[in-house]
């Protein structure tokens, strides 16, 4: 069988869907920061398979390499605050974290 | 190639500016361990950028830049003239704020960060490309992450951080995903290519409305649209109140102008017959205006309704702007020059008189020490001039006149009854009623109620006195005489690639 588009598309759908339910159910920060990762890696995988299958240009490749360096730079920020976060509170779990009232 | 980027560079110099600005800022913090000499070398980096700005309105007509990657147009120039205002006016305020010196940090670095997010939003009111405009939303992003967990020895600021980068972070992934449905269904990234493959007609719309409701998920968490907005009552509480009115006036500037550039150029049907001048049609199969209506309508109703409960000025100053996302869409839905501009006069008029009332909230932070409404008892007495200023700014918010707010909401509610959307207008109108409940609840508290039995006359400085009519007086000048700013709108909302 020969690998097509069609199959970069389900993994990536899979991938898709999987950030998204860490992201809803984990409560501990730093998995759902894993989970968001996961969202921007399966975006990634839509980019390339679609410039390397629908003979489009290499705007999708470029626009991967970009996604790559932006969530290094946003999982440093992220990390950063949850450190804050853990000398503040003691700890990560986002349900805890909640000094301010509704 | 080289030409084209030379080419293009000339039209880019506010952007140059303010990226030369952020590096020289960003070595001096490293020097200035109080961060003052950043913080005026900041204010003149963006006045600079001012002159630049202006002189590009006076010269550039629409142009793209950088193989169609960024659009120099009278819209952006419009929406980064907003974004460039508050900026300045935030750094004024950042200079007087008490609550800055507690984050014991160099507070150079804090200016450094407030150009790159203007730098941010400059790069996203123009982005004319998908991936340009989700970088640009980043960088913004970013930096206010780090921004609103500034003084992160204070619980709620960090707390604040934390909630921001989590819906931050996530909203964005969705977007991408968004994005990258977009790139495959139709081989092109930038908003005019994505145009012409969908007038084309071979794409699947179901696919695209996936695609365009997952995009839609990243606007809307700039903006603070609901269903998008849970990060926004507790950032607003908890970041620094600089930067609490930094994002509820400019942040959201520059997300609206991305919104309505990539939804009016991407799906506009530019085939469509008969229609007057000033009018555009969107793509048959994908109404999207129709689900910013339903959007709009929730923001608006949410947003004043959960305002009603609150005891603390910042988080109802939050919910009402989320309120005024909520107006401020409704112009977006009639897809209509008139629509637009009305928008970019909200804007505007939106800009003084929030973040006047921020401003007010900040100083009298710094004398009581306090946020709660409650505490605002009396206030009226014990400093007149801050408490009828307050009260000026929200009148205006609720739109009444003779205030600028009267005249923003005038022209969003005469868009929408032009384009006939009168079931719209109404539930405008009725918010506008509810609005005027909370706002009053604050004004009763300075006027009507005694103050605490020690409290004593509160007097503010000379200083304070004169930023407060840098706000006062555009709020109620515009209020009355308003003409010079609309032909400025009107004139501006000439978008490249839009008829």
């Amino acid at each position: 069988m020969e690998v097509g588009l069609t199959h970069f598309l389900i993994v990536s759908a899979i991938l898709f869907s999987l950030g998204l339910f860490a992201v809803i159910t984990r409560r501990n920060a730093i998995l759902v920061l894993m989970g968001v990762e996961l969202i921007l890696n399966s975006a990634n995988i839509n980019f390339i398979a679609f410039a390397k299958y629908g003979g489009m240009k290499l705007d999708g490749q470029a626009a991967a390499v970009f996604v790559i360096i932006l969530a290094a730079a946003e999982a440093a920020v992220a990390l950063a605050i949850v450190l804050n976060i853990y000398q503040r509170f003691k700890t990560v779990n986002v349900d805890e974290i909640s000094a301010m009232k509704e | 190639m080289v030409q084209q980027i030379l080419e293009s560079a000339k039209f880019f110099q506010p952007e140059t500016a303010l990226t030369i600005t952020f590096c020289v800022a960003l070595l001096v913090s490293l020097f200035d361990k109080k961060g003052t000499m950043v913080g005026g070398l900041v204010f003149c980096g963006l006045a600079i950028t001012a002159l630049l700005l202006v002189k590009q309105a006076c010269t550039a007509g629409n142009v793209t830049l950088f193989h169609n990657m960024y659009a120099v147009d009278g819209f952006s120039t419009f929406f980064k003239a907003i974004i460039l205002g508050s900026s300045l006016l935030v750094t004024i305020f950042s200079f007087q704020s008490n609550e800055l010196l507690t984050a014991k940090r160099h507070l150079g670095e804090y200016y450094a960060l407030l150009v790159a997010m203007t730098l941010g939003m400059f790069l996203m009111s123009g982005s004319s490309n998908l991936i340009m405009m989700y970088l640009s939303l980043e960088l913004t992003s970013i930096s206010s992450y780090i921004l609103s967990g500034f003084t992160k020895q204070a619980e709620d600021s960090s707390e604040a951080s934390l909630k921001y980068v989590i819906y931050g972070a996530f909203s964005s992934g969705v977007m991408l995903y968004g994005i990258s449905m977009i790139y495959g269904l139709t081989g092109s990234l930038d908003v005019y290519g994505i145009n012409e493959a969908l007038q084309a007609g071979t794409v699947n719309m179901i696919a695209l409305f996936i695609a365009g409701i997952l995009t839609l998920v990243g606007f809307g968490y700039k903006i603070s649209a609901v269903p998008f907005h849970f990060w926004t009552p507790d950032v607003y509480e908890g970041a620094p109140i600089t930067i609490t009115a930094f994002l509820s006036v400019a942040s959201k500037a520059a997300g609206f102008a991305m919104m309505i550039r990539f939804f009016t150029v991407a799906f506009l049907d530019s085939t469509a017959g008969s229609l007057t001048l000033g009018t555009w049609q969107a793509l048959q199969g994908f109404d999207w205006n129709k689900l910013v209506a339903i959007l709009s309508v929730l923001t608006m109703t949410l947003g004043n309704l959960v305002a009603i409960w609150q005891t603390n000025i910042k988080r109802l100053l939050a919910y009402s702007s989320i309120a005024h996302a909520g107006y401020m869409l409704m112009g977006v839905v009639v897809l209509s020059s008139d629509g637009i501009a009305a928008v970019m006069i909200y804007f505007v008029v939106y800009l003084f008189m929030n973040l006047g009332a921020f401003y007010i909230v900040m100083i009298v932070a710094n004398k009581i020490g306090s946020e709660s409404i409650e505490d605002y008892k009396g206030l009226g007495v014990r400093s007149p001039f801050v408490g009828i200023a307050l009260t000026v700014f929200l009148l205006s918010l609720t739109g009444i006149p003779p205030t600028a707010g009267f005249v923003g909401k005038l022209y969003l509610f005469a868009a929408l009854i032009n384009a006939k959307w009168f079931w719209l207008a109404i539930v405008g109108v009725l918010n506008s009623v509810v609005s005027l409940y909370y706002y009053v609840k604050i004004f009763r508290n300075m006027f009507l109620r005694e103050p605490a039995p020690n409290a004593g006359e509160l007097s503010f400085s000379p200083v304070h006195i004169v930023i407060i009519m840098i706000m006062l007086l555009p709020t109620l000048i515009i209020g009355i005489y308003f003409s010079p700013l609309v032909e400025i709108a009107q004139a501006s909302v000439t978008m490249f690639g839009v008829r």
